[in-house]
């Protein structure tokens, strides 16, 4: 066989479907009346990336939502900013573009469950590769052909019987405020105007850990002398982990369930416990009652514009050094980075620092997006949960305290002290939690 | 192979039970009711023999109580049709459910009959054997597995001590489903919605089989011991002895 002597010649190795003699090797070529022959022209033949089977690109991209997938030029931003890659993930848009590039059948990967919708990618991206749309679009159609992870099953279905995650009894949604030692009107029973239509959530009202921070807001809300009621166990899951997870339909249901609840009430804001009730209800629920939405704002921003009535009641030190941790849904996604440093401020005594990843550039607590419920599928794929990368940061800035303010995240960074055998080294609290030890 | 699942909604035990002002009977005033879990698994295997034989599934469940909801994410999962059956009044335990069941399977052609080996309230596994007995048809039950064989079905039966046996059975049978090979699969809301929308879910008129049945008498929560106390030594129950007047 004789050999073309050309530098390109080995370039036919990396393409298995293509014979030597599919490149064209023209004696001159012409374009726009320049003379541009010479040996490299053979590269005006078709690149070999064409001969990967694009089934699976075509059909992610031709869902509605999910096209900008397609508009990657593999600049690699994004993967230093993914948090999953950051765990060990292999992980980022560039990577799951380059897959479905040479033929990965994204719908049967790894690669449609990792991405915790964090949005972290979506800021660096020039090519404004968006993530957070492209990813609830995708998995709604992978939970569509019955491609979901055991663990997204279980909590959809507990979600769709009993309104909650953890598939515990509505009529125990209240069951908390037994211990919060303060008046709590639960609106469904004493259906009076009220200024705050306090949304508690799953984790607030159903987790121990999440039961200590509630207890903790009444409190605060009491002596603040603030009028506010409850949906109590009318209330259900905001909806927002489980669209983004792949269930619209469900998510469609809740919301439309708690917007009849706020229906019947009189209130002037709905306040939430959590980011992810917050984004569903002010940027998602309006979809579902003719644009009009509900004026609504995360317990940290309430509280921050009560500065001057919260600040003098804080009247016991807390004298610790504590950093704190923005979640994505507050942050990146609603952009309020400084209502609960406000309130952390506040607090007497406090010894306030930064991590290196925090506002606009902050770390992931791996929940989101339906990563609440999918540890021990990440367990398979990362070397590591973001739960635990994120708690050795707050350790190595010198943290004691790591505060919070999303009920996802005292359970999750408090299993990850302990999987990191730091027992005893960093405290987790919700912000609240903080304010409410403050008061005498 | 054409497939029968009979579904059977039980009240939901995230609820505590009580027992309501008759004394006979719960008390359903806030009461939600759920599929019983064995029959889902009953479901997904039956949903599995359909894909692999591409078989045709029918489910059916007596009228009541989030029923429609029930049914309507059956035909979401993959079953072809559901049945419900009307004014077959309330049955009294398995002995009258079986009864019930059995005479709308008679008049459907099938090969098999599935359902959940027991339920939470009726944990006396005798459902699937009694439909086949007033069937006369073979029964197997605790399966954990069911798949084709040369014209008749191959089944894997599950006995204590986790030793399983594989058995084959001439159809038309009943199996009693311990498990199935992989979990009961999710209907999207979406689908199930869809379904709901465009679909109007067949209803048969019930009625009870000469089986003899049960009547309830009372129904009491069962009793609470006062718990054990662990002692620690010889002198501790001496002490214990002492105090109650024993010695
Ligand atoms: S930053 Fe955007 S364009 Fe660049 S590799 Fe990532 S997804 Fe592609
Ligand atoms: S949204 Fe976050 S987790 Fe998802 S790919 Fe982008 S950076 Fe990674």
């Amino acid at each position: 066989m004789t050999e073309t002597k050309s530098s390109f010649a080995p370039l036919t190795a990396y393409s298995p479907r293509k014979k030597a003699q599919s490149f064209v090797q023209k004696d001159s070529v012409v374009i726009e009346g320049v003379d541009i022959s010479g040996q490299w022209n053979k590269m005006f033949d078709a690149r070999e990336i064409t001969s990967y089977d694009l089934t699976h690109m075509d059909k992610l991209t031709a869902i509605p939502g999910a096209e900008s997938m397609g508009w990657c030029y593999q600049c690699a931003q994004c993967i230093p900013a993914c948090p999953v890659d950051n765990a060990g993930g292999d992980y980022g848009p560039r990577k799951i573009f380059r897959r479905l590039q040479t033929g990965v059948d994204i719908f049967n990967h790894s690669d449609m469950w990792l991405c915790t919708s964090c949005q972290n990618c979506v800021r660096v991206c020039p090519k404004e590769v968006d993530m957070v749309q492209i990813m609830p679009a995708a998995r709604a159609a992978a939970v569509l052909e019955g491609n979901v992870p055991d663990e997204l099953v279980e909590m959809f279905q507990n979600v769709s019987e009993y309104g909650n995650p953890m598939g515990q009894s509505a009529r125990k949604r209240v069951k908390w405020t037994r211990g919060a030692g303060v008046d709590i009107r639960i609106l469904p029973k004493d259906a009076q105007p009220v200024d705050v239509l306090w949304f508690v959530g799953d984790y607030y009202a159903y987790h121990d850990r999440g039961n200590d921070a509630a207890q903790a807001m009444a409190r605060v809300f009491s002596r603040l002398e603030i009028d506010f009621g409850i949906l109590g166990a009318d209330e259900r899951c905001d909806g927002d982990s489980q669209r983004i997870a792949g269930e619209p339909g469900l998510f469609e249901e809740l919301a439309r369930h708690n917007i009849e609840q706020f229906e019947k009430y009189e209130f002037a804001k709905i306040v939430a416990s959590g980011p992810h009730a917050y984004n569903a209800i002010k940027n998602e629920y309006p979809k579902f009652n003719g644009g009009s939405g509900f004026p609504i704002e995360h317990y940290t921003q309430f509280l921050s514009q009560h500065l001057d009535r919260l600040t003098p009641l804080l009247t016991r030190p807390f004298a610790k050094k504590v950093t704190f941790h923005d979640p994505c849904y507050l942050g990146r996604h609603n952009g309020e980075y400084d209502a609960p440093r406000k309130l952390l401020q506040a607090v007497p005594g406090i010894e306030f620092g930064e991590m290196f990843r925090c506002k606009q550039q902050g770390y992931c607590c791996g929940g989101g997006g339906g990563g609440m419920w999918l540890d021990g599928f990440a367990a398979e794929h990362q070397t590591e949960r973001l739960s635990e990368n994120r708690v050795k940061e707050a350790i190595q800035v010198g943290a004691e305290v790591l505060a919070v303010c999303c009920p996802y995240e005292v359970s999750r960074f408090e299993d990850a002290v302990k999987s990191t055998d730091n027992d005893g080294k960093l405290e987790v609290l919700d912000i609240i939690e903080i304010l409410d030890q403050c008061m005498e | 192979m054409k497939l029968v699942v009979l579904l059977k909604r039980l009240p939901d035990l995230v609820e505590d039970l009580e027992v309501d002002d008759s004394g006979k009977a719960l008390d359903t005033e806030f009461l939600k009711f759920t599929l019983n879990e064995f029959d889902d698994y009953a479901l997904e295997e039956a949903l599995l023999l359909k894909e692999a034989t591409d078989g045709e599934l029918t489910v059916i469940a007596l009228d009541g109580e989030d029923v429609d909801k029930m049914l309507y994410t059956a035909l979401a999962k993959g079953a072809d049709k559901a049945l419900k059956i009307e004014n077959a009044g309330e049955a009294s335990g398995n002995r009258g459910l079986a009864g019930i069941f059995a005479k709308v399977v008679s008049s459907l052609p099938h090969d098999l009959v599935l359902t959940g080996v027991q339920s939470a309230e009726d944990i006396d596994g005798q459902l699937a054997p009694m439909v086949a007995a007033i069937l006369d048809e073979p029964c197997v039950e605790v399966v954990t597995q069911v798949a084709t064989a040369d014209g008749g079905v191959s089944i894997h039966k599950e006995y204590s001590g986790g030793v399983v046996a594989e058995f084959e059975i001439d159809t038309p049978a009943v199996v009693g489903i311990q498990a199935s090979r992989q979990a009961p699969r999710y209907a999207p809301v979406s689908k199930v919605r869809q379904i709901q929308e465009s679909t109007t879910l067949e209803t048969v008129a019930g009625s009870a089989a000469d089986t003899s049945v049960f009547t309830v008498v009372q129904m009491t929560p069962p009793e609470t011991g006062g718990g054990a106390q662990m002692l620690g030594n010889i002198g501790e129950l001496i002490k214990v002895l002492e105090s109650k007047g024993v010695i």
